[in-house]
């Protein structure tokens, strides 16, 4: 699904998620409406829309706000099911799911 | 209902689990007619193929028969006699458009793990990992099928269930071979492995045109049945050196189009795989590819590996110019095309299916399938033994 979140050295801290949908920025954020499962995501996340380029449709690029949380923070969020990261990532890709196919798969 | 499943390396066993429903709008549920036993579970079963669970249902290739559909199916009714693609692909992403199914972005429900091993994912697939999805698979009475409007063919009258079974996923990789080699008149090529997916890619060569077809094993009955059934020559890698008698038999030159269909060797004793990331597995019949391939030519891999592999001749794909391409195959392309081409005798695979059980008697069968003997190259199962 590409969703791609790795820092260029590979150290733990992605905050820049992007996916690339197949249809037109047009369709994808109708008069700069996000995706209704990007909106929810809230404050603390900077949504971008672009076009992508060679005709392949909209790149959405979310960037966390949010100060990196150290492991043990990241751990307890994980535990209480608040990863953040995780949430951005799965946001985009359901965004993506249902623009390309009109609806999430199980 | 009564399914074939994965209960850890080297144990299958047949159990009760709960009936699939319709998840997805998309989905249909099929009743299983045939599924077939394919090299990809060899690799699953033995526990060299990681992301597999306990009670994981098997099976990836079969016929079947429509019996609920989802609101959002268009092209399918209750009573139709389907044959689906092993890949879970959705048909309208990026990569379905470009013809490369087996890529799509949006048929895996596990991206995560997918992405750790391969830095980005693939489709699912049916009765496979985790890594791909862990959708549930055929080796049962019914299964649950998404995206069945591009993953489900309908199966012509006139072709019988034991001829269009191979169209799901064996004769498409076979075609994919061919295709990815872009084997042309006048080419040698040629095959390692002879199991169904090697049978069929020489079978591929031979309809796109090829002058010679040589068929590489070490199993003497699968060597016999090619040069019975689709007339190419073969080699006995344990008898000969392929590579010297392969140099011979192109005047020098190496074979314009190597194709590997063996995948991941059995595991070493001692030794038990199923790492994506650490622990790299044998390249076997890749390596001999690459070393009796011509210079510029083209070593096409359509046997499954896991993550890594050592020992992978890269000096002699740079200094020979070769083009190495791999993939797993794209049916949701070529399944109209094969369907046809079995419409009209050209392709007619049924001869591999050497074996039929009951479903009831799956672990007798992959023994067999495993230790490849009484000729067993492929074995069907149907869910009442008929
Ligand atoms: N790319 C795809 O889409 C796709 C689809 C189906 C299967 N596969 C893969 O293709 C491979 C073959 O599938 P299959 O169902 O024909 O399997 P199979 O196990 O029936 O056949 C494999 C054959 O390879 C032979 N072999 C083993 N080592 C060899 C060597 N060094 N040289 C030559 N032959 C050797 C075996 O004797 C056997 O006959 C598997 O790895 C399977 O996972 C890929
Ligand atoms: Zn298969
Ligand atoms: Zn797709």
């Amino acid at each position: 699904m590409d969703v791609s979140g790795r820092t260029a050295d590979g150290r733990a801290g992605p905050r820049t998620y992007a996916v690339t949908i197949d249809r037109p920025p047009a369709e994808v954020a109708p008069d700069g409406k996000l995706p209704e499962p990007v909106a929810r995501l809230g404050p603390g996340v900077a949504v971008t829309v672009r076009p992508a380029p060679g005709g392949r449709g909209t790149e959405l690029v979310a960037v966390l706000c949010e100060d990196e949380p150290g492991p043990l923070a990241r751990l307890s969020a994980r535990l209480v099911g608040e990863d953040r990261r995780a949430a951005v990532r799965i946001a985009l890709r359901q965004a993506k799911q249902v623009a390309e196919t009109g609806e999430v798969l199980r | 209902m009564k399914a074939l499943c994965w209960q850890g390396p080297d144990r299958v066993a047949v159990e009760r689990v709960p009936d699939p429903r319709i998840v997805n709008a998309q989905d249909v549920i099929v009743r299983v007619r045939q599924s077939m036993t394919c090299g990809s579970d060899l690799h699953l079963i033995s526990g060299r193929f990681p992301d597999m669970q306990p009670g994981d249902v098997l099976g990836h290739e079969f016929v079947g028969e429509v019996v609920e559909v989802g609101s959002e199916v268009r092209r399918h009714a209750v009573g139709d006699r389907v044959v689906v693609c092993s890949v879970v692909a959705c048909g309208r992403c990026w990569y379905c458009r470009q013809g490369l199914p087996s890529c799509c972005d949006n048929g895996n429900t596990n991206p995560e793990i997918a992405e750790l091993a391969w830095s980005a994912v693939p489709a699912g697939c049916f009765g496979h990992s985790h890594a791909l999805g862990g959708f549930a698979g055929s080796h049962a009475e019914y299964v649950r099928v998404p995206y069945a409007d591009h993953g489900a063919f309908r199966v012509p009258d006139e072709l019988s269930d034991d001829r269009a079974v191979f169209a799901s996923d064996a004769a498409p990789a076979g075609w994919l071979g061919a295709e990815l080699g872009d084997v042309r008149p006048g080419d040698v090529v040629a095959i390692w492995g002879c199991g169904a997916v090697g049978q069929l890619a020489a079978r591929a060569a031979v309809l796109r045109g090829a002058d010679r077809v040589i068929c590489v094993d070490l199993v003497e009955d699968r060597l016999a049945l090619a040069e019975r059934e689709i007339g190419v020559e073969t080699l006995h890698c344990a008898r000969v050196d392929a590579g010297a008698e392969l140099r011979e038999r192109t005047g020098g030159r190496g074979a314009d189009v190597c194709v590997e269909a063996v995948g991941m060797a059995p595991p070493r004793a001692g030794t038990r795989g199923g790492r994506l990331r650490h622990g790299a597995d044998e390249p076997g019949g890749v390596r001999e590819a690459v070393h009796a391939c011509r210079k510029g030519g083209t070593v096409v891999v359509l046997g499954v590996f896991a993550g890594y592999v050592d020992g992978f001749p890269l000096g002699a794909v740079l200094h020979k110019g070769l083009t190495v391409r791999g993939a797993r195959q794209h049916g949701q392309r070529h399944i109209p095309e094969v369907l046809d081409r079995m419409r009209r005798d050209e392709l007619r695979p049924e001869y591999l299916a050497t074996h039929r059980f009951s479903l009831d008697d799956g672990p007798r069968g992959y023994d067999l399938f495993r230790d490849r003997t009484e000729g067993c190259v492929r074995v069907v199962f149907t869910p009442d033994g008929r």
